[in-house]
C-alpha cells in the first residue's frame, strides 16, 4: 500500500494444472517486479505460459506455489471475495475471450465498473463517451455484446477495463481480432493512457503493440528468458527522408 | 534506382533533381532519399547503356540544365522489369547464420542471440510506428510502405521464436 511499492511483485510463482491425467506444469518459477507507471509486453510462444501468469496476477487463477503482491499488499492468500474487491478496486483486465455481460448494452458493460468504483453516474457516462470515441465505437453504445462482431467486442472490452482508471491493466491478446486500423485505434489509446500514468502488463503477439511497451518479458515453457527494456534503436532516426526500405537490406 | 528512374522518364523528361524530388514526394518518408550524386550517377550509366538520352536546355543567367529522355530501348528494359515476378524474400538470412554459426565457436549461446534479436527488432517496430504516425495520412504508398515492413518485422518475429523454442 506505500507510495512506492510496486504495482505488481510476483515472486517464484508456479502453476501447475492437474486436470485427471498428468500434471501440467504452465508457469516454473517467475519472478516480475512492475513499477508504477510501467508498460510491459509479455511474449512467447503459444504454451508457454502467458495467459496462465496474468490470469494469477488477476486473481483469475490460483497459483500452485509463490507469492503474488499487488500496490505493496499480498494477494495470493486472498480469497475469491477477497480477489473480487481487489480486482474491482485496482485491476482492469481484458481477457482473450472479452467476457462482456451478454444482456446489457455495450454502454452500461463500458460503465459499470466505475459505477462499482463509486463514480458518479456523470463522470462514469463522460469517461464512457470518452473511451468508446478513442476505440471508434461511440455509434455502437446502445448495441447489445451479441450484436458485435469480434473486433468490436474486444474493443469493448478494453474500454470496460479502462473505464475506472484502474491501478493496474492487465491484457491478453487485446487486437488479437483486430483489423489493422481497428488495431491503431487501440495502440493511439494504450499510448495515451500510458502517457498519463497508467501502469500496463499486455499479453501480446503483434510486434507493433509489443514496441509501445518500455520492457518485454519473454516466456518460453513457463519461464522467463528475457526481461528488459526495449532498446533505442542504434540506426539513426528515421526522418523525414526516412528509409524503411533500409530495414530490409 | 534504375528502374525507378526510367519509370518516371517514361511519364516524362526530367532532369536529376526534379527526379530527386518526385522520388520524395511519391514514396514519402518511407523510401531512401537518394542523393543527387547517386541519380547522376545512375543516369550516366543509363546513358551508356542506351536506355536515356539527354540534351543541354539552355537557361539565362545559369549553366544548362541537362534534360534526360527514355529511349526505346529504355522502354523496352523498363516493360521487361514490370512484367518479370519480383523475387520472395530472403533465403539467407544474416541472423540465421549467425543463430546456427555462432555457438559453435563458443562466442554466443543462442538465447542470448535470440533475446538481442528480438529487443532489436522491437526498437525498429517502434521507430516504423513513429514514422508512421508522422506520415500525412494521405499518402497512401508511404504509408503502405511502411506497413509492408512492419508485416515483414513481424514474419521476423515469429520466425525468431520458432528458432527459440526449436533449436537446442
Ligand atoms: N485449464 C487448464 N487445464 C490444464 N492445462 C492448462 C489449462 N490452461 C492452460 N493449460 C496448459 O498450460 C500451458 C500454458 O498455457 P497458457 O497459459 O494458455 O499459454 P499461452 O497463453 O502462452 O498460450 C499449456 O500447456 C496449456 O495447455
Ligand atoms: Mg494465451
Amino acid at each position: 500500500m506505500t507510495a512506492d511499492a510496486p504495482v505488481v511483485r510476483a515472486v517464484n510463482v508456479v502453476k501447475i494444472y492437474q486436470t485427471g491425467g498428468l500434471p501440467v506444469p504452465a508457469v516454473r518459477g517467475v519472478d516480475l517486479t512492475v513499477e508504477a507507471g510501467e508498460f510491459v509486453a509479455i511474449m512467447g510462444p503459444s504454451g508457454s505460459g502467458k495467459s496462465t501468469l496474468v490470469h494469477m496476477l488477476g486473481g483469475l487463477d490460483t497459483r500452485t506455489s509463490g507469492e503474488i503482491w499487488l500496490d505493496g499488499r499480498r494477494a495470493d492468500t486472498l480469497s475469491e471475495s477477497g480477489w473480487a474487491v481487489l480486482r474491482r478496486e485496482k485491476i482492469g483486465f481484458v481477457f482473450q475471450f472479452f467476457n462482456l455481460v451478454a444482456n446489457m448494452t455495450v454502454a452500461d458493460n463500458v460503465e459499470l465498473p466505475a459505477l462499482l468504483g463509486g463514480v458518479s453516474p456523470r463522470q462514469a457516462k463522460e469517461r464512457r463517451d470518452y473511451l468508446l470515441g478513442e476505440l471508434g465505437l461511440a455509434d455502437r453504445a446502445e448495441a447489445s455484446p451479441a450484436q458485435l462482431s469480434g473486433g468490436e467486442q474486444q474493443r469493448v472490452a478494453l474500454a470496460r477495463a479502462l473505464a475506472n482508471q484502474p491501478r493496474l491493466l492487465l491484457a491478453d491478446e487485446p487486437t488479437g481480432n483486430l483489423d489493422s486500423r481497428n488495431t491503431r485505434d487501440v495502440l493511439r489509446l494504450l499510448g495515451k493512457v500510458h502517457g498519463q500514468g497508467q501502469t500496463i502488463v499486455l499479453v501480446t503477439h503483434d510486434a507493433r503493440v509489443a514496441s509501445m511497451a518500455d520492457r518485454v518479458v519473454s516466456l518460453l515453457d513457463g519461464q522467463i528468458v528475457d526481461d528488459g527494456a526495449i532498446p533505442k534503436s542504434r540506426r539513426r532516426p528515421l526522418g523525414a527522408a526516412g528509409d524503411v526500405v533500409e530495414l530490409r537490406s | 534506382m534504375r528502374q525507378s528512374l526510367l519509370a518516371l522518364l517514361a511519364k516524362e523528361p526530367a532532369h536529376g533533381y526534379e527526379l530527386k524530388q518526385a522520388l520524395e514526394t511519391i514514396f514519402g518518408g518511407a523510401y531512401p532519399s537518394p542523393n543527387i550524386g547517386q541519380i547522376y550517377v545512375t543516369l550516366g550509366r543509363l546513358e551508356k547503356d542506351g536506355y536515356v538520352r539527354s540534351v543541354d536546355v539552355e537557361q539565362a543567367n545559369r549553366p544548362n540544365k541537362k534534360v534526360y529522355y527514355i529511349t526505346a530501348a529504355g522502354r523496352e528494359a523498363l516493360e521487361t522489369w514490370v512484367e518479370e515476378p519480383t523475387e520472395g524474400p530472403r533465403v539467407r538470412d544474416e541472423f540465421f547464420m549467425k543463430l546456427v554459426l555462432a555457438p559453435m565457436t563458443g562466442l554466443s549461446d543462442r538465447m542470448a542471440l535470440v533475446n538481442r534479436q528480438r529487443r532489436h527488432y522491437l526498437a525498429l517496430m517502434r521507430d516504423l510506428r513513429e514514422l508512421a504516425e508522422r506520415t500525412d495520412p494521405a499518402n497512401r504508398v508511404a504509408l503502405l510502405l511502411i506497413e509492408g515492413a512492419m508485416l515483414h518485422l513481424q514474419a521476423d518475429l515469429d520466425w525468431l521464436e520458432r528458432c527459440q523454442e526449436d533449436l537446442p
